[in-house]
């Protein structure tokens, strides 16, 4: 067991080096060129030109992301010696954004959060809602209860995010005022404004991915029901409820678990359209942002970051399939 | 009891019921293509200490008619009328509440397959725990203590160690013990065994049945067993049913049916298994001819369509009429036109047998 916790932590290391080195020879070959953006409308070539020799962008790729990695472990200072004012990049230094005069890595911190409340809001809101609806639907298998709810499901996750999220702000906050609009703070600064703005985003998030958990949920459970140790379950004159919910859906964890974790993990990166509706200073916004402005080290940075979350998400589905199904454990 | 002569003697509160009693119980599943009359009117009637066994083919009824007396039907899929007594309460009209006490309780049942029956993420030491708190209070700790006791009373090695592995990772015959120590982990007096050693190979069915008889005698237990292996019935039962298309055909006593089957349907069962101690394990042959759909039934005799004396009753009337269960001997009844002289002398012909009365 510990073997295997231990080889899929090597796994991922390498995964890590992979996709940094993707990520970094993908955007070397975009058009957008960070020399340009170091001096905004004062550009002229021969500026220019010195920008991209002051950092290190007429070197080889691999010089770059050699430099660019020992940034990341050891930080890294701009403009060394160069007589120009010295810019210091601390560990763990992501690149810096010139265009907002910031290190990539003091961005991103400070939109994590925003991502993180989002995300865990909404997480617990789909799995509790998803989860309940798919136990409630299958029991009801074949019924007006499993109609109703299955064909809601459907029509809510046919709808797209940012329609539902657009519906609810319209309909809630301008048509009836019942929310304020959404302006975020933290939630150890002001918790009532920060409930009041995460509502409407964590629902519009929750809607879409409910319904899906409805439906994989109650998959799993039609499919446990069957199973001849749920019979075993009654016969030893269990309850329903602990038939259902420790013997059946117990037993269908697994898809579940791992969509969710994956899931989640996907949304840590940044929910873009839900962030740029609702005005939420998060990973999002931030990636959509630094497009926009062809802000590369800070486009580099948020891919980065949003990858290793996915990657994590994929480890941690590794290891709860072990807490979870003790035949994986024991192969 | 009224028209019906199938039911054993229950009138009115004369004669004491048995411990389990079924009377006419009847199971229907309504289908996309018709009423499924799974079990039609099973009576029977079964003491504390004797074993019954069922057997027919696959498709019969046995394990729909096992599962009507434990209450594991959803009252929404099944339809079931008739009476199945435990201990006098009717399982048919029982309240869930007080089905759910009965069961794992004063009733247990073993299934086929011991691997699919048991819950794959849970140890068989927490299953066992679950079965004992599931009927009363019992401190986490003395459950345990329960559990390992009941395993090693089983026969399973090194049981306090053992208590805490997952069945895949016990054998085939660990787990059948496993399931039946899980049964009867809270000292039940029914048990019901749905074709418990099918899965097992022939060594370990024998020991498997010798252990069931064996606590059948420790716990003075009613056995429902229900087998496709007349080797097993002839060694572990006291009495038999014969069951075809939901119905009983034939019942009597162990000894009886072996010696005198009287019906045809049963000639085949016993025509399959020439020499009982040659043949043991042996699964019953195929009988020529399918067995009858349970949505439409045959007009006459149910088992017209296979049978091959038909013609040894005078005026058509298998074709016609359905045959009542009626006595053959004391306790004997089975289900066919057949005098009981052709009943004696086609059975000699039609399986071998040579006549023991
Ligand atoms: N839930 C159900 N819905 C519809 N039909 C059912 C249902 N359960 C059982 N049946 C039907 O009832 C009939 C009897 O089934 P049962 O399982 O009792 O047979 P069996 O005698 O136990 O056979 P086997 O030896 O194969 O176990 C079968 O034809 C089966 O298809
Ligand atoms: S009643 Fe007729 S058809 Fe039915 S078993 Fe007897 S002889 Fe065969
Ligand atoms: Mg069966």
């Amino acid at each position: 067991m510990l073997g295997f916790v231990v080889k899929r932590l090597g796994a991922m290391v390498v995964m890590l080096v992979g996709l940094s080195i993707t990520v970094f020879l993908l955007f070397s070959v975009l058009p957008a060129d960070p020399a340009r953006l170091t001096c905004g409308k004062s550009c002229t070539p021969d500026v220019v030109q010195a920008n991209r020799v002051r950092l290190g962008l007429d070197k080889p790729l691999t010089e770059q992301y050699t430099t660019y990695v020992k940034g990341i472990f050891a930080g890294r200072t701009y403009n060394e010696g160069q007589g120009v004012a010295e810019i210091d990049c601390p560990a763990p230094c992501l690149g810096y954004s010139f265009s907002q005069q910031k290190p990539v890595t003091e961005l991103i911190t400070e939109a994590v959060p925003v991502t993180m409340w989002l995300a865990l809001g909404s997480f617990v809101l789909w799995m509790a809602i998803g989860v309940t609806g798919g136990v409630i639907a299958s029991l009801n298998r074949g019924r007006w209860l499993d109609v109703a709810l299955q064909s809601t499901a459907l029509v809510l996750y046919s709808l797209p995010t940012f329609f539902v999220g657009l519906i609810m702000l319209i309909v809630v906050i301008v048509q009836f005022g019942l929310l304020p609009y959404p302006d975020y703070y933290p939630p150890t600064q002001d918790f009532p404004k920060f409930f009041d703005t995460m509502l409407l985003p964590w629902l519009t998030i929750a809607t879409a991915s409910a319904a899906f958990y409805v439906r994989l949920t109650r998959t799993q459970m039609v499919e446990t029901l069957g199973e001849d140790y749920i019979r075993t379950a009654r016969a030893k004159g269990l309850t329903e409820r602990a038939v259902t919910v420790k013997h059946a859906l117990r037993a269908g964890l697994t898809p579940i678990v791992t969509a969710a974790g994956l899931d989640l993990g996907l949304l840590l990166g940044g929910a873009i359209i839900v962030e740029q509706i609702f005005n939420l200073p998060g990973v999002g916004r931030l990636a959509v942002g630094s497009v926009i402005d062809s802000d590369l080290p800070v486009i580099t940075g948020v891919t980065l970051v949003a990858a290793t979350f996915i990657i994590i998400a994929n480890f941690v589905v590794d290891l709860l399939y072990m807490v979870i199904d003790p035949r994986v454990r024991l192969s | 009891m009224t028209a019906q002569s199938t039911g054993p003697a229950t009138a009115a509160g004369t004669t004491k019921r048995a411990f389990l009693e079924l009377d006419d119980l009847k199971v229907s599943f309504q289908t996309e293509d018709g009423v499924v009359r799974a079990v039609d009117g099973v009576s029977f009637a079964l003491e504390r200490g004797r074993t019954m066994a069922i057997v027919g083919e696959s498709g019969s009824g046995k394990s729909v008619t096992s599962q009507a007396i434990m209450g594991l039907h959803s009252r929404r899929a099944a339809k079931i009328t008739g009476h199945a007594w435990v201990d006098g309460v009717d399982i048919v009209t029982a309240p869930d509440a007080e089905l759910r006490a009965l069961r794992g309780q004063r009733m247990a049942m073993i299934f086929q397959d011991p691997l699919s029956s048991l819950h794959p993420f849970y140890t068989v030491g927490k299953q066992l725990v679950e079965a004992v708190q599931a009927h009363g209070e019992v401190p986490k700790a003395e459950a345990r203590r329960r559990a390992v006791s009941m395993l090693d009373r089983v026969g399973i090695p090194n049981a306090a160690r053992r208590v805490d592995d997952y069945p895949h990772s016990f054998s085939g015959g660990m787990r059948q013990r496993a399931m039946i120590a899980m049964a009867l982990i809270n000292n039940p007096a029914l048990l019901i065994a749905d074709e418990p050693t099918t899965a097992l190979d022939v060594t370990v069915q024998a020991q498997i049945l010798e252990l069931i008889r064996e606590l059948q005698a420790e716990y003075n237990m009613a056995i429902v067993l229900i087998t496709h292996d007349l080797g097993v019935v002839a060694e572990s039962a006291d009495d038999v049913t014969v069951m075809y298309g939901g119905r009983v055909v034939e019942r009597g006593g162990v000894d009886e049916i072996f010696s005198r089957p009287s019906m045809p349907y049963t000639w085949g069962l016993m025509s399959s298994v020439p020499d009982m101690e040659a043949d043991r394990g042996k699964r019953l042959e195929p009988i020529p001819g399918q067995p009858p759909s349970l949505i439409n039934l045959p007009k006459g005799c149910v088992f017209r369509p296979r049978c091959a004396y038909a013609q040894h009753v005078p005026d058509g009337r298998c074709d016609t009429e359905r045959p009542d269960l009626t006595p053959v001997d004391d306790g004997h009844d089975a289900r066919c036109f057949l005098t009981l002289d052709q009943k004696r002398t086609l059975a000699v012909k039609a399986t071998g047998t040579e006549e023991v009365a």
